[in-house]
């Protein structure tokens, strides 16, 4: 038995420590950016930074709760990422449970199904994008944000797989009781989707949440950024013009240790959302992916 | 007689079944909202798209502006720039995608080797969170980490004696490096799910039978577990092969400066300077166009070469 060789225990020790040291390399950022946001600003501008905050304060979480545009911006995202994702995820439980039909008993299943697949390969890009936005009046409002890309179509096909997973003769049987396809739907197959349903929002939470380049085009007045876009602006690009803040908001703004406060409170939500809803990914997503 | 009662039921049934199921209205009023979202915001600007073959003026809009035919096109071609653009994306893009496939490779392996399962569990916790993070924040993170007196740069200096902080951001060379690198970073915990799907699935009997032929746990790696993989690695990779013309616009946008467009500026970033910032519409839709085709022959050369070697189809 190869467990009990020399080698083999030899190679387990290295392996547990490099999966630790790459499971540790993926947070040490997160925890570093952290600590500096908990820092005073002497020590966070000498560098003097590690894993852990040196002068223990919450000056940094003060300057950025009392900035007004950080909190518009904060919410702003927060109802972006609600309407966001409870378009998507309806847009594709329906899309999804339809095209999970067979073409035998849904004739214009084959006819939607490549209507779909169609827009994953081939998009105006985002000039003629923008020029529809624009005829539409869509402009500076929401819907320019969370409707160009609401028919998330990869999902809906991991959702459609997952569907034509569950037995047959739970469809059948409630047909027989008389039930129609959308209680169909909605009480024999999204329960036994849960694993799938929840990394499907993981999954668009998170893209609402991060998503930051439609704002930077289809919004004209920062007032209506979301906060990725927000800190796009303030802290990745270092344009302030925008704000026209006063020399003492500037100062704030661009302090060491409140930038570090605004992308930590920026990841906040992901970072709390993740670990609840990732343990079902990989049932998720594998169930939809893989087919017999 | 019972049988012919049985079969009363069955024709019955058989009836409200077909009944239930043949209703296909809902089905297409399920469909409705995805269709209607998509042919406004996919299929209407498709239409838009001959905008690369006017000289478009927002002021004349897509219905006055005059048409130049195939003008953009060659001046595309002529843009002083464009070549080292182009290579540039191919460049970082074919790098990452290269390593984008070994590195999950090679972790969903040794992640497989455990077999303390809490351990596992928060290994994979960890490695995934990275991806679902937005370029913006992670941007801001590592401009601060790589900046020339950051804390890298002084890790490097206090450890190794470093006197010259390398300038990751602001040097042409160390920005790519820099680029793959941080790619890799942040996708391989991400990328090994499909390796760890494909691991699970490997026939048990297999192992055990290079084990009474006593194999070694390295023997057994290399004859069965990563023969059993190399139909995925194919899928993935060819699948890849789409993507050669997208190096990442979220993530060079919010790392690169001025300093490194000569090495760092990829088709992406270069349409949204000439394109958009610029005003020069035509262009930017004429090089999303070439860039839309180069994609789509390279997805279906990819297609066709998963189906033939690996025998995959998308349905």
């Amino acid at each position: 038995m190869y467990h009990k060789t020399t080698g083999y225990r030899i190679f387990t020790a290295f392996n547990y420590l490099i999966l630790l040291a790459a499971g540790l390399l993926c947070i040490i950022p997160i925890i570093h950016i952290l600590a500096i946001s908990f820092s005073a600003s002497a020590p966070a501008n000498a560098h003097l930074v590690g894993l852990w905050p040196v002068d223990w304060n919450t000056d940094s979480y003060t300057k950025t709760m009392n900035n007004p545009n950080f909190l518009r911006a904060f919410w702003i995202s927060i109802g972006r990422t609600a309407l966001g994702a409870s378009i998507t995820l309806a847009v594709i439980v329906l899309g999804g449970y339809a095209l999970s039909k067979d073409q035998r008993v849904f004739k214009s299943r084959n006819f939607y199904a490549w209507y779909f697949v169609f827009t994953m390969w081939f998009s105006g890009g985002i000039i003629p994008l923008y020029i529809v936005i624009r005829n539409l009046h869509l402009m500076n409002t929401i819907w320019s944000l969370v409707l160009p890309g609401a028919v998330a179509v990869f999902n809906m096909i991991l959702l459609m797989n997952f569907f034509r997973a569950t037995p047959k003769e739970l469809e059948e049987a409630a047909f027989i009781d008389g039930a129609g396809h959308f209680s169909i739907l909605f009480r024999v197959y999204l329960p036994l989707a849960m694993p799938a349903l929840a990394t499907m929002t993981l999954f668009t939470i998170v893209g609402n949440w991060n998503a930051w380049f439609d704002a930077l085009l289809y919004i004209n007045d920062y007032r209506n950024y979301p906060l990725a876009t927000f800190l796009q602006t303030v802290i990745v690009q270092q344009d302030f013009s925008k704000l026209n803040p006063d020399v003492n908001e500037l100062k704030n703004i661009s302090q060491r240790t409140v930038k570090a406060a605004q992308i930590f409170i920026g990841m906040l939500p992901v970072l709390l959302v993740y670990p609840f809803l990732q343990r079902f990914f990989v049932k998720g997503i594998v169930l939809g992916a893989v087919k017999e | 007689m019972p049988s012919n009662d049985a079969l009363g039921q069955t024709s019955l049934e058989h009836k409200t079944k077909a009944k239930g199921m043949k209703r296909t209205w809902p089905l297409h009023l399920m469909l409705l909202p995805a269709v209607l979202i998509q042919f406004v915001f996919v299929y209407l600007p498709l239409g838009g798209l001959v905008i690369a073959f006017q000289d478009y003026k927002p002021y004349d809009g897509l219905f006055h502006s005059k048409w130049v035919g195939l003008e953009h096109f060659k001046y595309m071609f002529q843009y002083p720039d464009i070549k080292q653009v182009i290579f540039n994306t191919a460049f970082i893009a074919a790098l990452k995608i290269i390593f984008n496939i070994i590195v999950p490779f090679a972790f969903a392996l040794l992640l497989n080797e455990v077999r303390v399962n809490p351990f596992k569990r928060t290994v994979q916790t960890l490695v995934y969170l990275p991806y679902f993070i937005s370029w913006v924040f992670l941007g801001g993170i590592l401009n601060d980490m790589l900046a020339s007196d950051g804390i890298i740069n002084t890790l490097l200096h206090n450890w190794f004696g470093l006197n010259e902080p390398i300038l990751f951001l602001g040097d042409g060379n160390w920005f790519r490096f820099t680029v793959i690198l941080s790619d890799i970073w942040q996708q391989f915990g991400y990328g090994t799910i499909v390796y760890l799907a494909a691991l699970a699935g490997i026939n048990p009997a297999l192992y055990e039978a290079a084990e009474v032929d006593g194999a070694s746990r390295w023997k057994q790696t290399k004859h069965v577990t990563i023969p059993s993989l190399m139909p995925i690695v194919v899928v993935v990779g060819t699948l890849a092969l789409g993507n050669i013309l997208n190096a990442g616009f979220d993530q060079i946008f919010n790392l690169y400066n001025p300093l490194v467009y000569d090495k760092g500026d990829i088709i992406d970033t270069f349409v949204y300077r000439t394109g958009i910032l610029n005003g020069q519409y035509s262009l930017a839709t004429a090089v999303g166009i070439f860039k839309s085709i180069i994609g789509f022959v390279l997805i279906v050369v990819g297609y066709r070469i998963a189906y033939k070697v690996a025998d995959y189809k998308i349905f």
